[in-house]
């Protein structure tokens, strides 16, 4: 371990950069990497490699393959290129491969070689071809940029939402630049380039120069640009050899560096890491790898072969024909712990623990000095964080041991950051296994995610490792195990040697009834495989109805659908799949199924209320329900129909359903109203007025009112009204037309059978005193009381209540009794109350 | 007046929530509309929007002009129309083209115990075409309060449509559980009614102070217009009603006979506390008037509208003889003078006194006698043909569809409704059947169940409304409102045992349901609050009745109702009016 920092490279004074091997590669390269267009993903992403055949003069008559492998050089598809020439590979955020054809089309395929779909960069691209593209990342998502052979930029921000965006022009642009670059500044997406010693910086409305602050003179031309992973910084290589670094937004310098080669590099690359001061440019030649940044010095490796430079969020990758390796900046508390002679807190306690491990009592006097100058908190915590970044598990361990030697001796140390380092070690030595090979660092673990990374080992096919990881990191099951072998499911249903019948039964077993787990999704993939039978299958297992039913409807099963959608509760399902049956069967079958399923019936009956009235009509028919089809008939005359005979037609047809449905009562009313409405059609014609669709009491009323007496007699007899409703509809009628003296005839006419009350009520409603009292002396004696107090008569009213010797009529009167004019009244009342008592 | 909760009375839940909710929603659909654009609102959701979003906010986000959607093509000016819309087919109709999004506003909270899903028409919807389309939203609605305020440790419920809606949402729990797993119950227990289950209820006239309100001047989304006779001045005005109104809130619960002399009391008091002033120095008149002085104008103005209110009441009962009517009522209830009743409500219909009143004594009429006898079935249809028009034949057949007026059939017994319905079955008619067990469920055995569950209290000697001594009291003593008494007795038990023979009475065997979770999570405290829901709408009479439950036993319920009904609204909603 003596030789522990034997790799680290100063650069200046207060950095260390240091190079360790991820993986030795045993990939079968059939190329050479310069030979190939290579696009490797960052965060320990794949590797696509596809030989180049048209770069070369002489037009290849062999197809090119195309080769993705792991980042651990395991081959993971390799396809025959049959397109047309591809000009420039990238990877987007999801780890779709991005294909861009000379002609403008890219092609999308999957980790695994499947093919995805295709687009197109537009018409101005496929005329004028593409000399150039770039992949890029944005928040949004994967951009495209292309540069065309006229020279003029296209580009889309986000693939997934494609909008293809034109660049202004360049003014003066001859020849393609000699180098550019997309950058993303402010959420949105320019294009820096080059051209001689002019710099332009294109938006999407404008080309405006730009010129770098501080750049030493005599640049003619720019070599290579490079933006660092989060769009912040940027590096220009110049034909002088010299490198000027800066803020991206080309407002500030951030230092200069003159290497001496003048020869283009052929690859250069930002090195930095998140939240460091130090900022350092990777550059490659054939042969040489150079780190540069505010330093005098650079740090210089021999490349002894071919390799190929990779960005990452805090360091860069390299990989060639043999070795896989990570360049990044030693972190700070990596650099405390390890640099040489340290007296850190954290480099005092891991030399504790070593001594301790030894038996030795060097072990207390480390820990001693530390608890001396109380850093054993500090020291813990340097520890942790310094095993996150070491990328042998031996060195992990040690850091962490050292960790949890140095908490036995505080009392309150919080554990949890101990807890996770240990978790995501584990998690991160498990993916960074040569077999899985995503070697990803502790910081970009962080910026990834756990649900990201679990995605992309799900896109890997890595299921049981996924799901192991959930189940140890205890991540809900929704978020984690569910998800997981739902992904598992929709890969299952693909496999199309495996019969129906397994393929539902294995994932049902594996499945169950976990929580989270869309059987209606992964049903709709098998579907969308061409397997509708394993589809209708699986959706048996799942237990939300309503998620069965677009499904079913979509592959034509209707009439299940329907029940599924009545089982689920929802009508507004309901309602969807009915006007797909409705479409899709003739009438009859459609009315068959409506008749067993009630629930459906009803909804449609209310639709066809509204929307159409004689299909309800036709439903009603089919179910032989006579009472309904009367009812509808009967609206239709109120509704439907507006000259008199229509009307008379509809009622009848209402009436002949009523008979057949044997409601006479409603028949007879039906036909009475018949001949109502066709007497008050003849009455408008004879006499005028308004007749029409009075009730048969406000028709005779309304005679009345007209002084048509006989005629209102005759109606009364031809319709049988009863006797007490002709004498209440006469005496208000004729209380209303104040005719008081048909209105004493009317009553001396017969007995009244509504008694003479209701006559001293409608005469005082009038206000007409004189005329009551008249009727008041005819009321019978058990409503005398009432009658008289009516018309104020108390005095008389009291008399007879006392004849009565009716206790509740004597206390009417009482109440009745107001003031001094009623006082003599009061008294006898009192008077006749207690001699009753007395008795 | 106005009896205190007892001390331990639980609080009651925040459901102002519930509004900020909806707000917060309807905002973001606006915002998903960036700049101006018309709203069209249909016509019965705009008293519960104001309730939810003022003018102002929907200005905010750029609304600019507001218009009634109507049954005809929208005509606007602007680039932008946005809609908000019940989902009905007749209104779609005139609304093309367009795209979706869903305001989920289910609940408003019209009070601090009162929550209405302002759906009026699930009444005629359910109970009489037997459209299901509305249980998905009280499901719905549901799963937002148990999301909101925990799950609910104890339900109960009776009814078909209870039954479906409970079912349902226990669906939509399961579906996303975890959500309130592990949430303490705000609320203890859960009662679903069916409106079909106590039909008389609803159907008598109301004496409570607050449903007399309802019965005369409608309330409509908690508030109510009273007119120039109320207000005493030309204009009328619209007045929230809710526990905010401390007048109204002490005399919302009062029988009617006990209003008039709690007003003028506190019209008393209040001219005592302005008396105070006389002697008064500079100083105190100053603390009176920056203080007291707007509190006690403000009830000055809140009395002076009830007891116009009042006045108004008075004027009108008195005309329509309304003594006379409420004894009739209570004769039908108390099942004595059926033949004179029979005469009164035929007399009613002969002068053409009220066409939904008239409807409404039948319909009691029926209820509580187990349908009419064929004879007087047939002449009060005639006769009520005859005053108020034949197209009230449609009324008539939907009426019977909904058990609301029906005929009693000669030796008609249960055995052999049964039987013609085990014939139906064999016969392949699938769709009949479900007629035939409706017609089956239309014996109310009203009188049976009233019996049983002693709903017609003994009377000695006068009883006294200011000290009630039962929930009876919201009917002047006369019937103890069976939904109400249900409840009673469900709760007491906690479950259904004992009251086997009277869920058969109801017809409900199959839709009276208990469930309750082994969990003891629930606090005592939330254990005493009861939400009830009420499916196809409660009236005030009841919610009275049950708050005096409530205080005489320490619980405190919560409503949740489809509407706030009464006679009149049901009547109306049964009825065929010429289009």
């Amino acid at each position: 371990m003596d030789c522990y920092t034997a790799n680290w490279n100063p650069l200046g004074d207060s950095a260390f950069y240091r190079k360790y091997e991820l993986y030795s590669m045993d990939w079968d390269l059939k190329e050479e990497l310069r030979d190939c267009l290579v696009a490797a993903a960052p965060y320990g992403g794949p590797i696509a490699l596809l030989r180049n055949p048209w770069r070369k003069e002489k037009a290849a008559s062999v197809r090119p393959v195309l080769d993705i492998y792991s980042a651990s050089g395991m081959p993971l598809a390799s396809l025959l290129w049959k397109s047309g020439p591809v000009v420039s590979l990238g990877w987007s955020a999801e780890e779709e491969l991005l294909c861009v054809q000379e002609d403008g089309a890219v092609l999308v395929y999957g980790l695994h070689g499947d093919f995805r779909r295709h687009f197109s960069m537009g018409n101005e691209v496929l005329q004028n071809r593409v000399l150039d593209a770039r992949i890029f990342h944005t928040e949004f998502g994967s951009g495209v940029a292309i540069l065309t052979g006229a020279h003029r930029f296209t580009l889309s921000a986000n693939v997934g939402d494609l909008k293809l965006r034109r660049m202004p022009e360049v003014p003066g642009l001859q020849s393609a630049p000699s180098c550019w670059t997309a950058l993303c500044q402010d959420r949105v997406a320019h294009i820096l380039l080059a051209v001689g010693p002019d710099l332009y910086l294109l938006d999407h409305a404008a080309c405006s120069a730009v010129t770098p602050p501080g750049l030493a003179p005599g640049v003619s031309s720019f070599l290579q640009m490079a933006v660092s992973f989060t769009y912040r910084h940027l590096a220009l290589f110049t034909d002088t050899g010299y490198i000027w670094m800066g803020t991206a937004s080309l407002k500030e310098k951030l230092c200069e560096f003159n290497c001496n080669i003048r020869a283009p590099p052929k690859q250069m690359v930002w090195c930095s890491r998140p939240r460091s001061k130090e900022r350092a440019v990777v550059v490659a030649w054939e042969r040489r790898l150079m780190v540069v940044g505010d330093a005098p010095e650079s740090i210089q490796f021999v490349l002894d072969e071919d390799s190929y430079l990779v960005p990452e969020l805090d360091g860069v990758r390299i990989f060639s024909h043999s070795t896989h390796e990570f360049l990044h900046e030693v972190p700070a508390a990596s650099e405390e712990i390890f640099k040489i002679a340290s007296m850190a807190p954290g480099a005092l306690l891991l030399e504790a623990q070593k001594e301790y491990e030894k038996e030795s009592q060097k072990a207390d006097e480390y820990l001693r000095e530390i608890q001396e100058l109380g850093q054993l908190t500090q020291a813990v915590q340097q520890c942790i964080e310094a095993a996150g970044h070491e990328h042998q598990p031996d060195m992990q361990k040690s850091l962490l041991r050292a960790a949890s030697f140095g908490k036995c001796f505080l009392d309150r140390f919080p554990p949890d950051s101990f807890v996770h380092m240990c978790q995501d070690l584990r998690v991160l030595n498990a993916v960074r296994d040569y077999h899985i090979g995503i070697p990803l660092t502790y910081s970009q673990y962080k910026q990834l995610t756990i649900q990201v990374l679990l995605d992309r080992l799900v896109l890997r096919r890595l299921y049981p490792l996924a799901i192991q990881i959930c189940e140890y990191l205890r991540l809900p099951e929704v978020q984690g195990v569910s998800r997981i072998l739902a992904h598992w499911a929709c890969y299952k249903v693909q496999q199309k040697d495996v019969s129906d019948e397994d393929v539902a039964r294995a994932i049902n077993q594996k499945l169950g009834d976990t929580p989270g787990v869309s059987y209606s999704d992964i049903a709709a993939r098998a579907y969308g495989c061409g397997r509708t039978e394993l589809a209708i299958k699986l959706l048996e297992y799942e237990p939300r109805s309503g998620e069965q039913v677009p499904l079913l409807l979509k592959m034509k099963r209707s009439k299940l659908a329907l029940s599924k959608a009545i089982e689920s509760g929802d009508t507004d399902l309901v309602f969807t799949v009915l006007l797909h049956l409705k479409n899709e069967l003739n009438r009859g079958d459609f009315f068959m199924t409506l008749r067993n399923q009630p629930m459906a019936l009803s909804l449609y009956r209310q639709f066809c209320k509204h929307q159409e009235l004689e299909t309800l009509k036709d439903l009603y028919n089919q179910d032989d329900n006579h009472q309904e089809l009367g009812s509808f008939h009967i609206r239709a005359s109120y509704a439907a129909e507006e000259r008199i005979e229509g009307r008379v037609a509809a009622l009848q047809t209402a009436a002949d359903a009523f008979y057949k449905a044997k409601n006479e009562f409603a028949a007879k009313a039906t036909e009475d109203q018949m001949r109502l409405l066709r007497l008050q059609r003849r009455l408008e014609d004879e006499l005028g007025g308004q007749f029409l669709d009075l009730s048969l009491h406000d028709t005779v009323t309304t005679l009345i009112l007209g002084g048509h007496n006989k005629r209102a007699e005759q109606l009364a007899r031809d319709f049988r009204i009863p006797d007490k409703r002709l004498w209440w509809l006469k005496l208000t009628a004729l209380a209303d037309l104040e005719d008081w003296e048909e209105l004493e005839k009317f009553s001396k006419s017969k007995k009244s059978p509504i008694g003479y009350l209701p006559f001293v009520e409608i005469c005082m409603k009038q206000h007409n005193k004189y005329e009551a009292k008249k009727y008041a002396s005819r009321v019978g004696p058990e409503q005398k009381v009432k009658a008289l107090l009516l018309v104020g008569d108390v005095a008389q009213a009291a008399d007879v209540a006392i004849e009565h010797r009716n206790e509740a009529e004597l206390s009417l009167v009482l109440s009745h009794c107001t003031g001094a004019t009623d006082g003599a009244t009061a008294d006898k009342i009192q008077r006749a109350r207690a001699q009753a008592q007395k008795k | 007046m106005a009896f205190p909760h007892r001390p331990d009375a639980p609080e009651l839940p925040d459901f102002s929530m519930l509004k900020r909710l909806a707000r917060d929603q309807l905002i973001y659909l606006l915002e998903q509309l960036p700049g101006k654009k018309d709203l069209f609102i249909e016509a019965d959701l705009m008293s519960p929007l104001d309730r939810i979003a003022n003018v102002s906010i929907l200005k905010q986000h750029e609304v600019d002009k507001l218009y009634k959607v109507e049954n005809k093509p929208a005509l606007s000016s602007s680039e932008q129309l946005c809609f908000l819309v019940r989902p009905r087919i007749k209104n779609m109709r005139y609304i093309a083209n367009v795209s979706c999004d869903e305001w989920a506003f289910s609940l408003l909270p019209l009070d601090v115990d009162l929550l209405s899903m302002e759906l009026p028409e699930f009444f005629r919807d359910y109970f009489l075409e037997g459209d299901q389309r509305w249980i998905n939203t009280v499901a719905q609605a549901l799963h937002l309060l148990s999301t909101l305020y925990g799950p609910f440790p104890n339900c109960y419920g009776i009814g078909r449509c209870a039954k479906m809606a409970y079912e349902l949402w226990r669906n939509l729990e399961e579906e996303e559980d975890g959500e309130t797993k592990g949430r303490r119950p705000e609320i203890g227990h859960i009662f679903l009614l069916d409106r079909d289950v106590d039909f008389v209820t609803a159907l008598c006239s109301q004496v409570v102070y607050e449903g007399l309100v309802d019965d005369t001047f409608r309330i409509k989304c908690g508030s109510v217009d009273f007119g120039p006779e109320v207000t005493s001045c030309d204009k009328s005005l619209k007045v929230l009603l809710n526990a905010e109104d401390k007048v109204f809130n002490e005399i919302r619960n009062e029988h009617f006979s006990n209003v008039f002399g709690f007003l003028s009391q506190k019209a008393r008091n209040l001219q005592a506390q302005y008396d105070r002033r006389r002697g008064m120095d500079i100083k105190q008149m100053k603390n009176f008037v920056s203080q007291e002085l707007k509190g006690l104008k403000q009830e000055h103005r809140l009395l002076s509208l009830h007891i116009g209110a009042c006045e108004s009441i008075m004027k009108k009962k008195t005309k329509q003889d309304f003594q006379e009517l409420i004894k009739t009522e209570h004769a039908l209830l108390e099942g004595f003078n059926i033949r004179e009743s029979t005469s009164y409500i035929e007399e009613h219909i002969d002068r053409q006194v009220s066409p939904i009143e008239s409807l409404r004594l039948m319909c009691l009429l029926s209820i509580t006698e187990n349908g009419l006898i064929p004879k007087d079935y047939r002449s009060l249809k005639t006769q009520y043909l005859q005053s108020y028009g034949p197209e009230h034949l449609l009324t008539f057949s939907n009426l019977r569809r909904a058990g609301l007026l029906t005929e009693q059939a000669p030796g008609d017994t249960l055995t052999a409704v049964e039987s013609k319905v085990s014939k139906l079955v064999t016969d392949k008619a699938a769709g009949k059947i479900t007629d035939a067990f409706s017609s089956l469920a239309k014996r109310s055995n009203f009188r049976a169940i009233s019996k049983k569950l002693n709903l017609i209290p003994r009377v000695d000697g006068e009883y006294d409304l200011k000290v009630p001594r039962d929930m009876a009291y919201v009917f002047s003593g006369a019937y103890v409102p069976l939904s109400c008494r249900i409840i009673e007795q469900v709760l007491e038990r906690r479950s259904w045992q004992g009251l086997d023979e009277v869920v058969r009475l109801l017809n409900c065997s199959d839709f009276a349901f208990t469930d309750m979770t082994k969990e003891d999570k629930a606090s005592s405290e939330s254990l005493r609050l009861i939400l009830v829901v009420f499916l196809g709408g409660c009236t005030f009479s009841e919610i009275s009745a049950l708050r005096f439950l409530g205080r005489e036993k320490g619980y405190r319920f919560i409503f949740l109702t489809t509407a706030v009904t009464n006679s009149a609204r049901l009547m109306e909603a049964m009825s065929e009016v010429k289009a």
